[in-house]
Order: structure tokens, then sequence, then C-alpha cells
């Protein structure tokens, strides 16, 4: 199923002309209106009417987030704020938000792309989507909103929050599409459990779920607990919000709509590209864009690409699911750890829950990372010879994925803290 | 069905036409907006090769004419209907449209070309009638007609339009607006279309470019450039700022 086959569909060659075209336009409008971006050309001697081929794209300067939160509120704006519709905001995961704005052709073509990455998910006119993200200036919500309103499915906007009051109306309601963050999902599907609910008197059929990274065990996980084909979907307000890339079906990564984002992957430190198929940091350029274009905006995300077509029928390129943010990655014994890594783990281990914190402290001069990690009933804490065992295989299990050795504490079942919108698993108390 | 990649367009000094890319599709309309000295007209010379680009590639079904010659690029399939249509006044209605089949003229062609002819006086009656005036005596609207008839008849798949409705009536302007859909739509044709007339050419169009000084500055599906503001101050001739005053 296809939202757009033409565009989505589209050969290569008829992809390159529209991008070369669009980023030509782009790159004149934003010479024109942005004064950022004047300057920024201008000190490195650039033209933008000696832009002509895909390949100069890396000639180009990024945008880093901090250019961003230089221009606070509206300084990267492209259009005279009383042409904009909408103000939102990222959803400050780290540090202050910045701000981006919409005109009624963003939305527009907004709506348009999370049909697309709904529709590749699985979602039709026919079903009724519960919406758990938070509605707000956090563009999560609505960007998922608009697109399944476009497609014309029946939206519940319940909004993050609740998980009692989600489960019940997802009963009554008969919802088949739950919306939110993979960590908002698991907790679902607990409290279903404790409700003592049968997964299979629900309606659900589908989850898109977004806005954090989360592994290929937690999405076995859900589709497990929740009966579900779970996908993942990728987007940042920076950006656009939702809409961005998304999976379909296939699950086997993140189709992006190469017609309205070109993107690249680029090593974090030399900022040099890296080879198709090596992990490194997403950046986005914008083609459509009115209100907040961006040039090679620095995402953070961390992700590969995956040249291989999928079976799907989609042209558009993949990236594989985002590993975690480059600022999310935690240095510890001189070696790189994201959540994402011991998260996996986890899962793949039977007895423990996919919720666990990292405390991350300093003895002496030597750094110590400690996973707590929740576990589920079935183990017995006054058997210390069978939980030193299980502490052991899970240190194991740890060390051979991170290559480094780390402590491992159990705790009982719900004493971490749960999250409705996105995790916090890192806890850090070195002074760095 | 046509692509063009980074042209570039000199007269003398002056850089008319800057890295332009721009490509139309099979069976679309394309519209191509901007004000007067854009560059706009330049362009359409270039691709039916009335003046050559300094640079750049201009494709027509998958082969290069950027250097072919104009009656070449005819041939090929490519018709231009020049601004104010300049038909030949001193010949009749009739003698313009066979001047038109030109390409393919020869006697074995001899009938088909009548079949054709017909055709064109089915789909502008009006020609019928005058088919033994001269041009120079028929209006403006009937001159643009005749001009979009006799580029017909070169059996054309892409035709381009140099502003149809320049100087005529805003009745007639209707009326070719809607030839040029029954183009597309009963015939199959691909449109590019110049206009000063940035409404009239969005509201038939499916994608549109806006030429500014030379520079593509925004491009994409004919309704979202008639919601852009930018456009709608620029070239529909909308006040947005009567309303804060």
């Amino acid at each position: 199923m296809y939202w757009e086959a033409v565009k989505e569909c589209m050969n290569k060659e008829d992809l390159e002309q529209l991008q070369l075209e669009m980023l030509q336009s782009t790159l004149s409008r934003v010479y024109m209106n942005v004064p950022f971006y004047k300057k920024k050309f201008d000190e490195l001697g650039i033209d933008p009417d000696d832009f002509r081929s895909l390949d100069d794209l890396k000639k180009l300067p990024f945008t880093t987030k901090e250019d961003l939160r230089n221009s606070y509120p509206y300084g990267m704006f492209a259009v005279p704020l009383r042409e904009v519709v909408r103000v939102q905001a990222s959803s400050g995961t780290t540090g202050m938000p910045t701000v981006v704005g919409y005109t009624k052709n963003d939305i527009k073509n907004w709506s348009n792309l999370v049909a697309r990455v709904l529709t590749a998910g699985g979602v039709t006119q026919n079903d009724i989507v519960q919406i758990a993200f938070d509605y707000g200036l956090f563009t999560g919500a609505f960007g998922l909103h608009y697109g399944a309103e476009r497609i014309g499915a029946s939206v519940i906007p319940i909004s993050s929050g609740n998980t009692r009051q989600q489960v019940k109306l997802m009963q009554d309601f008969r919802t088949t599409a739950l919306i939110c963050t993979p960590t908002f999902a698991l907790s679902i599907a607990e409290t279903i459990a404790e409700m003592e609910i049968n997964v299979n008197s629900l309606s659900l059929k589908y989850g898109l779920f977004g806005a954090e990274p989360w592994s290929e065990a937690v999405r076995q996980e859900l589709q497990e607990k929740l009966k579900i084909v779970a996908t993942d979907n990728y987007g940042l307000s920076e950006v656009m919000g939702p809409g961005v890339a998304g999976e379909c079906i296939e699950r086997n990564g993140l189709h992006i709509n190469e017609d309205h984002f070109i993107v690249e992957v680029v090593d974090p430190e030399t900022l040099e590209p890296v080879p198709a198929g090596k992990t490194g940091e997403l950046v986005i350029t914008t083609l459509t864009k009115e209100a907040f274009p961006v040039i090679r905006f620095r995402t953070r995300d961390l992700t590969r690409m995956i040249p291989e077509p999928c079976p799907c029928g989609r042209t558009f390129a993949r990236i594989g699911k985002v590993m975690g943010r480059t600022d999310d990655m935690i240095k510890v014994k001189g070696a790189n750890v994201f959540p994402s890594q011991i998260e996996a783990v986890l899962c793949e281990i039977e007895g423990t829950e996919p919720h666990f914190q990292i405390v991350i402290d300093r003895k002496g001069s030597v750094d110590e990372l400690t996973v707590l990690v929740e576990v589920s009933e079935s183990i017995f804490f006054d058997q210390m010879k069978q939980q030193r065992e299980f502490i052991d295989l899970i240190k194991t299990r740890l060390a051979d994925e991170l290559g480094i050795t780390v402590e491992v504490k159990l705790v009982d079942k719900k004493s971490l803290e749960r999250f409705e919108g996105k995790a916090k698993r890192v806890i850090e108390r070195r002074n760095l | 069905m046509l692509k063009l990649k980074n042209v570039d367009i000199f007269y003398g000094k002056i850089h008319a036409v800057k890295r332009l890319s721009l490509h139309v599709s099979r069976g679309d309309i394309v519209a191509l907006i901007g004000a007067n000295g854009a560059g706009k007209t330049t362009l359409l010379r270039a691709i039916s090769g009335l003046l050559k680009c300094n640079s750049g590639s201009i494709f027509f079904d998958e082969i290069d004419i950027a250097k072919q010659t104009s009656d070449k690029i005819v041939t090929l399939g490519v018709s231009h209907v020049p601004e104010r249509g300049l038909v030949f006044k001193p010949l009749s209605v009739e003698d313009n449209l066979v001047l038109g089949s030109y390409p393919r003229y020869s006697l074995k062609n001899r009938n088909l070309i009548k079949v054709d002819m017909e055709q064109i006086y089915t789909m502008f009656p009006v020609l019928k009638d005058r088919r033994k005036q001269l041009a120079g005596t028929l209006s403006g609207g009937e001159q643009q007609m005749l001009a979009i008839g006799r580029a017909l008849m070169a059996k054309p798949k892409l035709l381009l339009l140099d502003e149809p409705s320049m100087g005529l009536a805003p009745l007639i302007v209707k009326d070719i607006l809607r030839l040029i859909v029954e183009l597309r739509d009963k015939y199959g044709l691909t449109v590019l279309l110049v206009e000063q007339n940035a409404r009239s050419a969005l509201k038939i169009a499916n994608t549109g470019y806006v030429l500014e000084t030379g520079r593509i500055m925004l491009e994409g599906p004919a309704d979202d450039l008639l919601m852009n503001r930018d456009v709608q101050r620029a070239y529909l001739g909308r006040d947005l700022d009567a309303g804060f005053q």
C-alpha cells in the first residue's frame, strides 16, 4: 500500500533531477531570505549560483542545533511571521527549545508526508488511531494527527499519560493503531497485563512508534505483548517533525521521503561522509520547507544508510533504526556506550524487564557504569547463588556488547520511574 | 520528457538565465511564471533552439537538444508558439496552417495533413469560418488560436506556449486556457506554459516554477504555489498589506 505511489516509487534519475532543482531553488531562497545563511555563505565565499550538482552539497556548511538556538526565537525563519500559521518548539530533550514555524503549505506537506508513513506502517482510513503523544509544543502529536486525518482514519487525540485511561479507551473505542513512544507502549502493555485484560480481546493491529531510539528486541516484545505490527518512524522538529522517514511493514529500515529531504550520514568527529552502510551522524537538508528551511542540519542522531532496495517497491533510500544521539553517547572507560545497546542486551535475557537505568559515577579516577535492571517476579531474590549467577550472565553479555565491564544491580519490578514520553535513562554522577 | 540541467544563457555580459534546472513530465501542464525580464521567453527560445545556451544540458526524451538546430528540434516533437502568435499576416489562415506542417510535408503525406487540418478546424471552428481570410485581418484572440493551430500541425509531443493570453480580453483568455487544458486532457499533449497572468496559468497547471532574475526561486504543485504568499504578493496582485492598514 502506498499513499503516493508516483512519488514513493519514482526512479532514481527523476528523483535526482527533482532534488537538484529543489536544492538550487532552496539555496537561492535561503540566501535571499535568511540572514544567517546569507552571512554564512558570504563568509565562506559560497555563491548559491555555483551549485550545480548534488555532490556540491558537501561544500556547504553545516547548520547546528547551536545555530538554531542563537537565532532564538524567529531568526531562522525564511518568511515573515504573518505568513506563519503555526509555531512549534523542539521537545527540548537536550537543553533549551528551538522554535520552528510552518506556513499553510508546510502544514499541507507535513500532513501528506505523515500520511505516507502511516500508510507504509499499515494504517488505512478504516483504522481507529489512538495518538498517545503529548499535544503541545512538541511536534510528534500534531504531525501524526494531521497525517491520520489526511488518510481519513478516525483519530483519538488522547495525548500522553494516564496509562489506565489509555487502556480503557483502547478497549471501549476499539483502537486499531497505537501511536506513541516505544517506552510508553511498553508501559501500556504492562498495564494491560496488570488490569488482567486479554490482549486478544482488544482490536489493536498496528503500532507506530518513534521520538526515541528503540531496539529490535523491544520491537519483538511490543509485537508479542500487544499483538501488533510495530513500525518505527523518524522525524525531528528542527526539520519538520514526524514524516521525515518511516518503516514499511517489511520492518527493515526507514524510508526517507527523499523528494522532500536529502540526507547524508557523516562521521560526527571529522564531519566527512562515511561509506554506505556505516554508522554516523544523520544530516538533513530540507527541499520544500517554506517557513523553516535548513541546510545540512546536524541531527545528532546516529544511524546508517541501507543502500539495498526494499521488497516493498518504494525506491526511496532507507536509514537503519536510530541507535542513539551523539549526545546520548556515554563515554566511559574510553568506550562509547549507547543506552540502546544496553536495552537490546537486556531484552534478550529471560527474566529481565525492558526497564533500566544507567548510573555513571567516578571512583577515584576510574569511571564506573552501573546498570539498574528491573526483574520479573519469577526471579527469586532469596536464592543468593542463582541471583549471583544471573547477575554474572547479564554482566558477561553486556561486556561482550559494550567492550567494557559494567556493574549490574537487580531492582524490584516497577521500582524505576516510568516515562510517558521520552525515557530518561542515564544518571550522570561524575563531575565532568 | 523535458529535462534542463544547469542552463546558463548570457546576452553579452548579462547573465539572463542562471544555472537553471527544470523538468516537464509527460502529460503535464507546467507553468513558468515570473515578472517581465525574469528570463522566461529566453528560456523557451533556448529550448526550441532559437538561441544557444552557454552551458548546461537540455534533454528531450533522452536526446540532448541543447546544440540541435530548431528545425531538428521541431521534428523531434517540440513546437513553439511565440509571444503574440506571430502568424504570417499576409497569408491566408489555411496557408498558415499548411506552413505549420512544413517539417513533415510531402506529396505522400498530403492527405494526412488534410485530415489533421480538419481536426484543427474542429478544435477552432472560428478558423474554419475564416480559412480563406488573411491572417492579418483576424482579431488578437483568433490570431493566437491560429498560432496554436499552426504549431499543432507539426504534431508536437511538447508545446511551448509563450504568453498566450497577452493583450487579449479576459473572456478570450478564458477560451484559450480552456483550450490548453483540452489539449492535455483530450490529446495527451504536454505543455510548458509561460505566463505573466500567473493566477490563470497556475489554475490550469499541474506544477509550476517561479522565475526571478534568471533563477528558479520556487517550484512545486501549482496549488501550493497559488497558496504561497510570496507568489500571491508578487504575481497574483493580491495586496496582503491592505488588511493591516
